[in-house]
């Protein structure tokens, strides 16, 4: 037996099942009090579910909770929050249209019928003083950047008293510092004693910095714990993926016609708010070249891609693919061979509650084989269609069937990038392909990038991550304030000049 | 592929067997004996040959209103306007049939009919397009212009149409006996049944079976998604209520050819507002309006009766319909709470 207080949370035996699929298999997870714990695992390896069976949204098939040496049977996740649990989950749960003080004070369970606002005011200025993240109370949720809301909700929790706190991906929307700080501070207070902490994360820099153990699930499976400072990332990687990792370098051919594939003239393109996101911007891709959009984000990429994808419409300017003029129609599309991957693709590419099958057809659903008699669609082809391009990106499913919301989030990703890079691709459009994805995912998704180059299409890439540009683009340039301020060859640039252009200067 | 139907049976029946619990709650509290109502609300609407064929007459305009609904919201346009469109379809139904009145009967119908459709389908494709180009709410915008339909018809109806025979029910004139929509063999059910059962079907095959409804599916579940496969998003949204305000002008026709004979009051009679209840209760799956719509004929149907052996006020029937549309729309949130209504899911 265990000693009943060494434990903040024990989850033992964990079993759960969707459908012909096997989620977690025996999984047991002992987290300490007052450290930090780092679960890995692959996409898809169950991290997710597992800490859903904790907080009460999944019911393990079988299994154990014990918290504090007690055992319980959590329902639900209110339930799991009067027992001190808090999660922050991948995608924000915060109102955007309200303020910082209105989202803290309803996330509260049990509200008086009339709220006093100016009481309520002064004490959480009270209790936020004493917690590590500081807010403006009145600024509303939608104007504050990504690494501010998930220090949020972080607060949210910390001010619900929680005890245990349980992070999904709580890093893959933030920038490196902005993730130091948010683990940083959390790590600090775990060492006061006031928090256990759980965290899913794919980045082994964070593990090795910040963790104190480690837990690694493959495919189901606990593999083990061990504590941080007697593993390398090496040995981490071997226990996610089960063997030894070996990094594939990139084969990139040496490209040979100079076709001009994409161009961009003077494009012009609002956001939201009718405020000029990308500004006179202009481009051009050639056949056989990846070129690379480097910046901090909010800086009009996400106006840029939706104006390439379809999703927003320009303000002035013209897209040309093929030296034709582009609109974003479906026969443009299909007569430019031109394909995007955008980034949240469950958000931007998917219908959420769609089968797998129907959401890997929507490039061409109204085309053979997937049409009967001219005027009919053929489901069965489009089951049979999945199938094979599941097994062929390796995509962790019970079946074709399943809506593509159940999928892991990189797995969504997967299915997206198989749906988009299946026919002949001559123009792709990429945009942070890699969050939230597992490092052999993240080598196989550029691997696949640098063929579709290879083989001659026009890539290009927008991304947060500069390595991944670095490391990917034939041509890289700087994305600022609406306009390209900077362009360089990956060989000879200097970071130094790149961090300056970024910050806009 | 079981488990996923079982949900959407299960539910809505639970809600439904629920509201007729708290319907007879109502009933007792306005003094009558609630079994005994439940029993002629049966016997007035599925009792006998003769009620079912009440009930029948009455499900056909409903199928078609509520696809009037049904058909947007898988667009992700939520459209009340179906009474308009019954209206708007009805009175051009009649114009037609009083302009051709001489014809040949089958060239009076289908022309009633075309007028109608187009009428009607124009009247609600307005509103999508105001929608994707200006930005007005569809929801709002089909409310107010069922009031200007009921207004233009009065207008015509009280002015230049006005057949001076009609007094206290100002109509315009008759289309002529010989050119009404007749019955169905020898039933006393007219062909309007028919009608509305095959727009059902043809519209369930269009949304559930080509590429056109799968696009539509794409749009309404996710829009983003849908400009990213480069579809014509106003294009779908415009067709989808041309053929939704198809079917509500449909049912104003049939109204004026098979029942009235001309355009008047009895046009707006609200089965374009029950539409929208029946549409949801579908979950706007264009076959399963059919026996929701048929549940609700039989609802009206029976209305008489209640009023008649129960003394109960000619309203109740709308307090039934009411109470079943609240639990309907509060049922909605039980969708997936139930692990063993799934567990018989199936895993191919
Ligand atoms: N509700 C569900 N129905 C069916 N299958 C599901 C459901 N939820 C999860 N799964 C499956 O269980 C497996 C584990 O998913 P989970 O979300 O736990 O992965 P993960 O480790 O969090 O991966 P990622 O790093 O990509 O987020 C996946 O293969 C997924 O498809
Ligand atoms: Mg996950």
């Amino acid at each position: 037996m265990t000693i009943p207080d060494k434990y903040a949370l024990e989850a033992l035996h964990i079993n759960k099942r969707f459908g012909a699929l096997i989620a977690l298999n025996d999984v047991s997870l002992h987290l300490e009090k007052s450290t930090f714990h780092a679960l890995l695992g692959e996409n898809g390896a169950g991290k997710s579910t597992l800490v859903k069976c904790i907080m009460g949204y999944y019911a393990p098939d079988s299994g154990e909770l014990m918290i504090e040496g007690k055992q319980h049977d959590i329902s639900n996740p209110r339930h799991a929050h009067q027992l001190g649990l808090g999660m922050v989950y991948q995608h924000f749960t915060l109102i955007p249209n309200m303020t910082v003080m209105e989202n803290l004070v309803l996330s509260r369970p049990h509200l008086p019928i009339k709220i006093d606002w100016r009481a309520e005011r002064k004490s959480l200025q009270e209790r936020i003083a004493q917690l590590p993240f500081q807010f403006q109370l009145d600024i509303p949720v939608s104007r504050m950047a990504a690494g501010e809301k998930q220090k949020l909700e972080i607060t949210k929790q910390l001010l619900l008293n929680s005890k245990i706190l349980i992070l999904d991906e709580p890093t893959s929307v933030l920038t490196p510092v902005e993730a130091d700080e948010v683990l940083g501070k959390l790590h600090a207070l775990t060492q006061e004693g006031a928090l256990s902490v759980l965290i899913i994360t794919h980045k082994f820099r964070e593990v090795m910095t910040f963790a104190d153990e480690v837990t690694v699930l493959r495919k189901g499976n606990c593999v083990g714990t061990a504590t941080v400072k007697n593993v390398d990332t090496q040995q981490l990687a071997k226990m996610m993926v089960g063997t030894e990792f070996v990094k594939k370098t990139l084969h990139r051919q040496p490209s040979l016609a100079q076709e001009a594939r994409l161009e961009i003239h003077n494009l012009k393109v609002n956001d939201d708010t009718q405020a000029q996101a990308v500004n006179n911007l202009s481009l051009t891709v050639h056949s056989g070249e990846i070129v690379g959009i480097a910046g901090v984000s909010g800086n009009g990429q996400r106006e840029l891609v939706e104006a390439l994808s379809g999703q927003r419409c320009t303000s002035g300017g013209e897209i040309r693919a093929h030296k034709q003029p582009y609109q974003g129609r479906r026969e443009d599309m299909r007569k430019s061979h031109f394909y995007c991957l955008p980034e949240e693709p469950l958000r931007n590419a998917c219908v959420p509650a769609m089968s797998i099958a129907e959401n890997m057809v929507f490039r061409n659903f109204d085309h053979l084989p997937f049409t009967r008699y001219r005027w009919l669609l053929d489901r069965r082809a489009m089951l049979h269609h999945a199938r094979e391009l599941i097994s062929q990106y390796k995509i962790r499913t019970p079946g074709p069937h399943v809506p593509i919301a159940t999928l892991s989030g990189g797995n969504v990703q997967r299915a997206v990038l198989a749906r988009e890079l299946e026919n002949e691709v001559d123009i792709l459009v990429v945009a942070n392909p890699c969050f939230g994805l597992d490092f052999s995912a993240v080598a196989e998704i550029h691997d696949k990038i640098m063929q579709v180059r290879n083989r001659g299409g026009a890539v290009l890439l927008v991304s947060e991550d500069l390595d991944e540009i670095l490391e990917l683009s034939d041509r890289l340039m700087v994305m600022s304030g609406g306009k390209l301020v900077y362009e360089t060859i990956p060989a000879q640039a200097d970071l130094a000049t790149i961090g300056r252009y970024m910050a806009g200067q | 592929m079981m488990g996923r139907l079982f949900e959407p049976i299960v539910i809505p029946f639970a809600a439904l067997l629920v509201a007729l619990l708290l319907f007879g709650i109502f009933i007792t509290a306005a003094g009558a004996d609630a079994l005994g109502v439940f029993e002629s609300m049966y016997r007035g609407a599925f009792g006998t040959w003769f009620s079912w064929q009440n009930t029948l007459v009455r499900a056909a305009p409903l199928m078609l209103t509520a696809l009037c609904t049904a058909l947007p919201a898988r667009i992700g346009l939520i459209i009340i306007g179906g009474e308009g469109a019954v209206v708007v379809g009805g009175m051009t139904a009649a114009l037609t049939g009083i302009v051709l009145t001489h014809a040949s009967p089958i060239i009076v119908l289908t022309a009633m009919a075309f007028m109608g459709m187009t009428t009607g389908g124009l009247w609600i494709a307005a509103i999508s397009a105001l929608r994707h180009y200006r930005g007005v709410n569809e929801t709002i915008s089909s409310l107010l212009l069922n009031y200007i339909a009921i207004a233009i018809m009065n207008f015509l109806v009280f002015g230049p149409l006005r057949d001076p025979e009609t007094l206290n029910k100002p109509s315009t004139y008759h289309i002529g006996e010989a050119n009404m929509l007749t019955e169905m063999g020898s039933t006393s059910i007219h062909w309007g049944f028919g009608l509305g059962v095959i727009a059902c079907v043809a519209l369930w095959v269009l949304m559930r079976h080509t590429p056109f409804g799968f696009a539509v599916d794409i749009t309404g579940g996710n829009m983003r998604a849908a400009k990213l496969s480069g579809l014509p998003v106003a294009r779908l949204m415009i067709i989808t209520s041309l053929l939704a305000g198809a079917a509500a002008g449909l049912a104003g026709m049939i109204e004026v050819a098979a029942v009235h004979g001309r355009a008047n009051s009895s046009l707006n009679a609200n089965y374009g507002y029950e539409g929208i209840l029946v549409a949801f209760i579908a979950r706007h799956n264009p076959l399963a309006i059919i026996p929701v719509a048929i549940l609700f004929g039989g609802i009206r149907a029976s209305s008489g009766l209640l009023q008649r052996d129960h003394d109960l006020p000619d309203a109740s029937s709308l307090v039934l319909q009411g109470i079943i549309f609240i639990v309907i729309l509060a049922s909605e949130t039980l969708y997936g709470r139930f692990s063993w209504l799934r567990a018989k899911e199936k895993t191919v």
